[in-house]
Parts: C-alpha cells; structure tokens; sequence
C-alpha cells in the first residue's frame, strides 16, 4: 500500500512530516518510562509510558531507541499473561499474532498466555525505520522484527535478573521456558511471580538475540490470536465504537469531486424521526456537503435520503472516461521525462518487433468495514476512534482542524475490516470529515460524540482509487529472445504528488511508485518515458501500488517475447534470471515443481501460465492452470512459490498469498473497474463495482522457499503476478494477449 | 413500538416499522456482531436468522421479524446451539478469518446451511459454493471458508 522506500531519504520524510504537525513520533521518547500505574489491577511489568513533557520537547528522534522501551510493549500480569502491543494497525494481515510471535520468541513466553494489543498516536509506535506511524508497504514484520526481538530479549533478560536477586545466584546459572525463569536445584518462579520485581530493574544495554536454528515459536504454523474472537462476532472494528449519547452522521457528498452546494431544502430530512441536525460542511477537495446527524444510522440515512440538493459543478473539472483514454493516448505520443534510458537505436534494425498498448482502470479499494471515525471533544481535547495505518498524520490533520495542538488529539486506532491501502490517506480524508462534523455539531450545540459512516455507496464513489493507467512498449528482440531496446511509455496520475511523500519520491517529475517493477530484475535495455497528467480524481495507493500495472506488463510482454520466439516461458525466465537472482530462480523453480508444470496432463482446453515479480522484497511466482468456458476466462489453479526469507507465520503467509491472488484475479474480472461520466462515478454498490465471490475461488496452493534469513513483506507481494500469470495461460489457448484490464476476449 | 424476539429474548423497540432489522440489532439493542457491508442484500455481512433461515437483515424490516425469532452470530456462537458451536469451532481450527468483518455473516449462512442438510449428508463442493455464494469476503478467506464448511458438517455427522 506504499510504494518501495529509499530508505536514506527517510529522515526528509521525517521532517517533512514535522512540517505539518508535530504529532507523529519525532519526539525524543525519555529515557526510562517505567511508571508503575496504581490500581491498575494486574499490571506488573511496566506501563504506557507517560510521554506529554517528551511530545512538547522539539528534538529530533534520539535518546532511546524504540527497542529500549519494553514497557511500552509488553506488559506481564501477575498471572503470567503476557500482553503484547503492536505497533501497527491489524485489518486482516495479521501482525497483530505475527508481532506477538517474534517478541514471545525471545521472552521465551509460554505462547498460550500471550494477548496481543493495538498501540497509538505515541511516540513509542512510530515504525523504527521510517520515524513515523505507519503500517503500509507491507513493512510491518519486515521493519520490526528485529525491533520486536530486542523487545523481547530484554523484558527477559530483566526478569532472569529479578530471579537472580530473589534467589541470590548468577544470572548465568539461570534458563528461562515457556513463561518461567528455571534455576538449579529446582528453583522456578512464573514470569507473572518476578514481574513487579523486573519492572524496577534497569533496562539492559545489550541482549544476545536466538539463533533461528532454536526457535520455537517463530517458523511454526500459529492460529491467529483473534481467531475466536473473529468467528463469534466478538471482535470491535471501529464501527463497532459506541460512546454514551454517540450520534451518527452520514454525508450527503458532491456528486463531482470538489463541487459546491447551489441550493439545499432540508425541511423533510429535519422531520425524520431521530435527526438532530443538519448541517451544511466543506468536504474533501474544496466541495461542500451535508452532514445529517442522528441518533443512529438509519435515521440519519433516511435523512439524507430527504434532501433536496442542487449541486453547482460548474467550476470543477469533470472527468469523463472515454475522454481521458483518448487523452492518455495522445499524452503518450508527446516526450516527457524518463524515469531511465538506453540507447534505442537498434529499435530501427532489431529482427523482431513488437508493439503493445495497455489500459488499466480506476480500481475501489472498497474493505468490507465501510471508513467510520468516531470523535469526542470535550475539555479542549479531541479522542479519535478510528481504523487507520497512520495515526500520527491523522492526529496532526485531526488538531488542524479542530485548531488543536498535537497533543490535544489522542487516537485510539481501532481494527479494521480490511483497508488494502484506504485507510492510510495523505489529506486524511475521513478522519478530517469527520472532525469537521464534529465540531459542526459542537458549534450547533450537540454535545455529543459523533461517528462518521459511510455508506458502501459512498465509499465506492468516493476516490482514492488505483489511477487509471496506459502503458505503451516498442520492443525490438532477435531470435533468442534477446531484448535489443524497448521503448516504454506510461500515462497516469502520480499517486504520491501532494502528500508528505512528494519531495523524495517523485523525482523529475517522475513518481517512483508509478514505476516500481518495471525493467528490473531482467535488465532490458529499457527507455522509460513517464507522463502524470493532474485530473479532478483523487488516487491512492491500492494493494502493491505500481504493481499492480507494471507486473502484469512486464510479465505478458516477456510471455509475448517468448511465445514469438517458441521458448518456454520457464526456461526464457530462468535463462534472464542468471545467476543473479536466486530467490526468483528459487521461488519459481519451487512454483514449477508443486505444480507439475508441463509434467501433469491438463484437462483439454486448459492451459499453463506463468509469472514471477518482486515487490516489498518479497519474490512471489504462479503457476496457474485457465482455460475458457462459455468466452469467458476461467482460473482453475494456482501454484505459488513465496520467497519472503524466514516466515514469521506460515499460516498466515498462505493466507496472505491466497487473499492477494484473488484480490489479482479480481483484477480480470468483468465489472472490475470504476468508470466516471461527465465527473460522476458510474459504480456505487457491489453490484456494479464486481468483486470476486467463493464460486470464482480457484485452487491456490502455497509453498515457501526455506530461509533463516530475516524476513521480508507478504501483506501484498502475492498481488501482482496472478494476473499477468492468468493472462499469459488465456494467450496460450487464444494466441491473442490481453492487454486490458478487465480481461475483454475479442 | 415494535415486539421482536432476539436471540430469545423479547425486546419491544421504538422504532419506524421500515426500520431494517440491521439497525436495530447494532444501533438501538448493542448487538454489533451483525455487520454493515452494503446495506443492499449484496454482500451477507449482515446476515441474521429469521426462524432459523438466512436472511439479510440491512433490507429486513423490523415488521417483518414480529412474532418470529431473530438469531444473530452472538447467539449462534455462545456455545448453546450444537450447529453454531461446530461451526464457530471449524472456523477457529482453519483459521479461516483474516480481518474478519465479514465472518459473522458467512458463520450466519454457513450454519442455516448445514442445518438445512438432511440428517448426515455430507456437501458438495458445489452445494457449498453455492450456500456461500452471497457472502463476500474481500481478504479472500474463501478456500477456509469451503474447508471449514466441509469440515464443521463432518464434525456434526
């Protein structure tokens, strides 16, 4: 959901950020935090830090590091539950076991008792690499495994401390198992037993971490720890936030981005019963709306529903589909800025040629959860209830509005029913809606806590959609295969222009996650043009961002290249591969082996179709079996080879991978697309904004490259290769490639 | 007022007849285990049993429910009704959910399915597929779900 990072402009990031607001985590964090919290019952090893004189001082990230601060990690109760908090938001893709994992490793917890807990808007849960909070990009295990390992290490190594003192040995002579400190001569004492003794002992400077060799917990299939409460509907999502008198509001939006209200009758939506106030608020880009507030949704639906609006669109653009292919087609005619190049003059001379024109559409992230944000002012604060990947840029925006400091925002992130990237937006547009609700209804007189819910109409003609995208290659080949120039142009709006991203990821004009996945890794001699037109829709970043385009393009043109020169498209791969890239090499040999590529009989009409990409450092390859039935595509199996270094969670990469390969099918599937006419969006529901159901699951099988090393990212790698993969076994069979999305067979 | 009968217990509501069945459970009685998805019978993730049938209750009015038995996953999942706990049970041991939002609705239909089998008859794959068809779940838990399904159906054989 966040494209690739060059990590060494990450402190620019930082500042940038600091820019806006200083409510993300660039405060330095104190150097102890241990405080004990009286009365709260059970609470032994540490607590939340305190950190509101840290937040006011205006230093740069210092002091201690994030993996020194284990209280604000881990808490252990006298009864040895062992709570840990994750410093990431949980919508599905498991970090809230997968943390827990990595840490009770090295504590040597006894897995049963471990919890698991979600942190805040402080300091203390910024992500450790980017200095902000931030769960996108699949960076969550990746970035704090480490971070997690220390964690863990030293709330242990404190507690083998404390029973050192009690018992007046070594601490050397000491072991620790499953949530006990064992001593010689049959000394064993609980973690819940030492904990209070623990927590007042220094924090050691240095831990020895495990060699993976002796892990116990990490590597091993685990059930997620909200399994249970997710099967019973025990599990609180954000819209699931009730507070005493909360009411509702549901907006009616301009239906053109940015558009104004002309004239508004709400004498019947102020009739319905249980409507409290309507209320007329600036919206997301300039427009203005309706908030119909209510002591309940339906009511302030119904509301809604009663208004009489005219909108005047006349001073905003309005994007027209069919118009904007045409523009995209002439915009890829012009020059423009090149993202790399080569020399293309053997374009001219090349034996074999080949021309390709892509069109992606506008795609809805559309979570199951509709986006919903509670907020509570009172006493000159504000409390945010909210499902978000960054409650640091949220609580800054969050202030702005509300003209707040900071530290007068506190956020209680919330799990989400999935998000797949919309819940991590630069302009903060819910959360700011909300907020500027809320202090509409604080204004009107209603003293009451407020939550914003969109309906699933409004969330799917909201924005923040995947860009359309028009690719166009001119490759010049000879008989092997050989790629002499490819000549590469693509069309779409940057995703990260406005955002805090900006200024180190678009370079040139160029934004670095229109372009993550092309050329590499086979090397082509590739010239590639970039052009970002700016249209009144706005984009995000849509599970694996650029590769979303850029595999299923690289992927078929290699396919085409292939087929043209009667080469397998294994064996074509692997040549390119070289030595070079073993973990592509190794992650589709293991794909081809599992599947019985070209070795299995298929069943008559079907057909072989293969792909391999790289994306958050993880290599994912399919082997996928398709056919056509009735002129339509049909995937009837899928064979992945993962290459993400150690899995934290095998069970939980599998999941990821079957969830991102169907996400990709969805990709293919006819109504996968928003379309707007004259600046309306045309979808507005499921019914018409199509996604994937259980009848269309394929057969996906998951298999794992064995690694010690330490892992990489699998919320979203599994994404971007099954379309490509589709499509290359559906060009077998046609002898035709396809080159839209939706799939169109001719 | 409106006399409904929620997971056996009679609850007289102030509400608009029209009122779905939906808002009711999540707003007015605080039984938020029933999810909004779509409020337009497209996605199940607020499916409930009506006398023991699925039914979509974000296009279910309260004045449809009168003088029958709402069943909503709290009930079905609190261990007192044997299909709900063999399902409840199945999802747990394939780990089927993800984020999760959507599992209330699928436990819903998954269990008015396997109570409408005849007496040990084990479903097909199809048949599944089938009973499952109007719940979406964008994670794509869907090859847990069929085995859970299968497996929650043995288990009550």
């Amino acid at each position: 959901m966040l494209p690739d990072f060059d990590r060494s402009e990450m402190p620019r990031a930082l500042q940038n950020l600091r820019g806006h607001a200083r409510a993300d985590g660039s405060a330095a964090l104190p150097r102890r935090s241990f405080l004990k919290l009286a009365g709260a019952a059970g609470l032994a090893l540490g607590a939340y830090p305190h950190l509101a004189s840290a937040q006011a001082a205006d230093k740069a990230p210092g002091g201690l590091k994030p993996t020194q601060q284990p209280s604000a990690f881990v808490q252990i109760a006298p009864n040895g539950e062992v709570t840990v908090t994750i410093n990431r938001l949980e919508f599905g893709q498991g970090v809230q076991t997968g943390l827990p994992m990595i840490l009770a490793e090295e504590l040597d917890a006894d897995w049963s008792l471990v919890r698991s807990r979600h942190g805040s808007s402080d300091p203390a849960y910024v992500d450790p690499l980017f200095g902000i909070h931030l769960t996108g990009g699949s960076h969550s295990i990746k970035n704090s495994y480490t971070q997690y390992r220390e964690l863990g290490a030293r709330a242990r190594a404190m507690l083998v401390a404390a029973a050192a003192a009690r018992w007046n040995v070594s601490a050397a002579s000491l072991r620790t198992q499953a949530g006990s400190v064992i001593g010689p001569g049959g000394l064993e004492a609980s973690y819940g037993e030492l904990a209070e003794a623990a927590m007042a002992l220094p924090v050691p400077e240095k831990v020895k971490l495990k060699n993976p060799k002796d892990f116990r917990i990490i590597g091993r299939p685990t059930t997620r720890l909200d399994a249970a409460a997710k099967s019973s509907g025990r599990q609180e999502f954000g819209i699931d936030t009730h507070l005493p008198g909360q009411l509702t509001a549901v907006v009616a939006h301009p239906p053109v981005f940015g558009a104004k209200l002309g004239s508004v009758d709400d004498s019947a939506a102020r009739a319905v019963k249980g409507v409290k106030a309507v209320l007329r608020v600036p919206v997301d880009r300039g427009g203005e709306g309706v908030a119909v507030i209510a002591d309940g949704y339906w009511p302030a639906k119904q509301g809604r529903d009663a208004l009489k609006l005219q909108w005047d669109t006349a001073a905003v653009e309005k994007v027209d589909s069919e118009r904007q292919l045409a523009q995209y087609r002439e915009l890829a005619s012009q020059p423009g800025p090149h993202a790399f190049v080569a020399d293309m003059a053997p374009l001219a001379t090349a034996p074999r040629q080949l021309e390709a024109e892509f069109v992606f559409p506008y795609l809805a992230h559309a979570p199951m959860e509709p986006l919903n944000c509670t907020v509570r002012l009172a006493d000159g604060r504000a409390e945010l209830w909210v499902g978000t990947q960054c409650p640091g840029l949220d609580a800054a925006a969050a202030a702005s509005v509300l003209g707040l400091k900071p530290e007068q925002v506190t956020m209680h992130v919330q799990t989400a029913g999935g998000g797949f990237g919309r819940r991590f937006v630069g302009t903060s547009d819910y959360v700011v809606e909300a907020c500027t609700i809320a202090k509409a209804a604080q204004g009107a007189g209603l003293n009451a806590p407020v939550r914003l819910l969109w309906s699933r109409e409004d969330d799917i003609k909201g924005g923040y959609y995947r860009p359309m995208h028009l690719h166009r290659a001119r490759i010049g080949f000879d008989e092997r295969g050989k790629v002499l120039a490819w000549d590469h142009v693509i069309v779409g709006q940057s995703i990260l222009a406005g955002t805090v991203f900006e200024q180190f990821q678009v370079k040139n004009g160029i934004d670095a996650s229109a372009t993550e996945g092309m050329r590499e890794p086979y090397g082509v001699p590739m010239r590639l043009t970039v052009h970002h037109p700016k249209l009144n829709v706005p984009v995000l970043w849509w599970r694996s961002v650029g590769s979303t385009h850029t595999a299923y393009v690289m992927e078929t043109l290699l396919d085409d290249i292939a087929r043209a020169t009667k080469q397998d498209p294994v064996a074509y791969r692997m040549r390119l591969f070289g030595s070079k890239h073993p973990r592509h090499r190794a992650a589709l040999q293991l794909a081809v082996d599992r599947s019985g590529y070209l070795k299995k009989q298929l069943p008559a009409g079907q057909a072989w179709g293969v792909a391999v990409h790289e994306s958050f450092d993880s290599v994912i390859a399919y082997v996928v079996e398709a056919s056509v039935q009735e002129g339509q595509p049909v995937l009837h199996r899928a064979t992945a080879g993962v290459h993400c270094n150690l899995a934290v969670n095998p069970r939980s990469v599998e999941a990821q991978v079957q969830g991102s390969a169907l996400m990709g099918m969805s990709m293919c599937m006819p109504g996968a697309a928003i379309t707007l006419k004259e600046g309306v969006v045309q979808q507005s529901n499921f019914g018409d904004f199509v996604v994937p159901r259980i009848t269309q699951m394929p057969q996906i099988a998951v298999h794992i490259v064995p690694s010690a090393e330490p892992p990489t990212g699998m919320g979203e790698p599994g994404l971007p290769p099954l379309a490509p993969a589709f499509a290359n076994a559906i060009a077998s069979l046609t002898g035709k490639p396809l080159r839209e999305l939706p799939f169109k067979l001719a | 007022m409106s006399n409904l009968n929620v997971n056996g217990r009679d609850r007289s509501v102030d509400l608009d007849p029209g009122t779905p069945i939906l808002w009711t459970l999540r707003d007015t009685l605080g039984l938020t285990g029933t999810k909004f998805g779509c409020g337009a019978a497209l996605c199940g993730a607020c499916t409930v049993h009506l006398d023991g049938q699925a039914i979509r209750s974000c296009i279910t009015p309260i004045s449809a429910a009168e003088g029958k038995k709402i069943t909503t996953i709290e009930a079905a999942t609190d261990g007192s009704d044997p299909v709900g706990t063999a399902v409840h049970a199945a999802w747990v041991r394939h780990d089927v959910a993800q984020c999760g939002y959507c599992q209330s609705g699928q436990i819903m239909s998954a269990t008015a399915f396997i109570r409408s089998l005849p007496k040990g008859k084990q479903p097909s794959a199809e048949e599944i597929d089938g009973a499952m068809a109007g719940n979406i779940c964008r994670c794509g838990t869907y090859a847990r779900i069929r085995a859970a399904v299968a497996d929650a159906a043995k288990s009550l054989a």
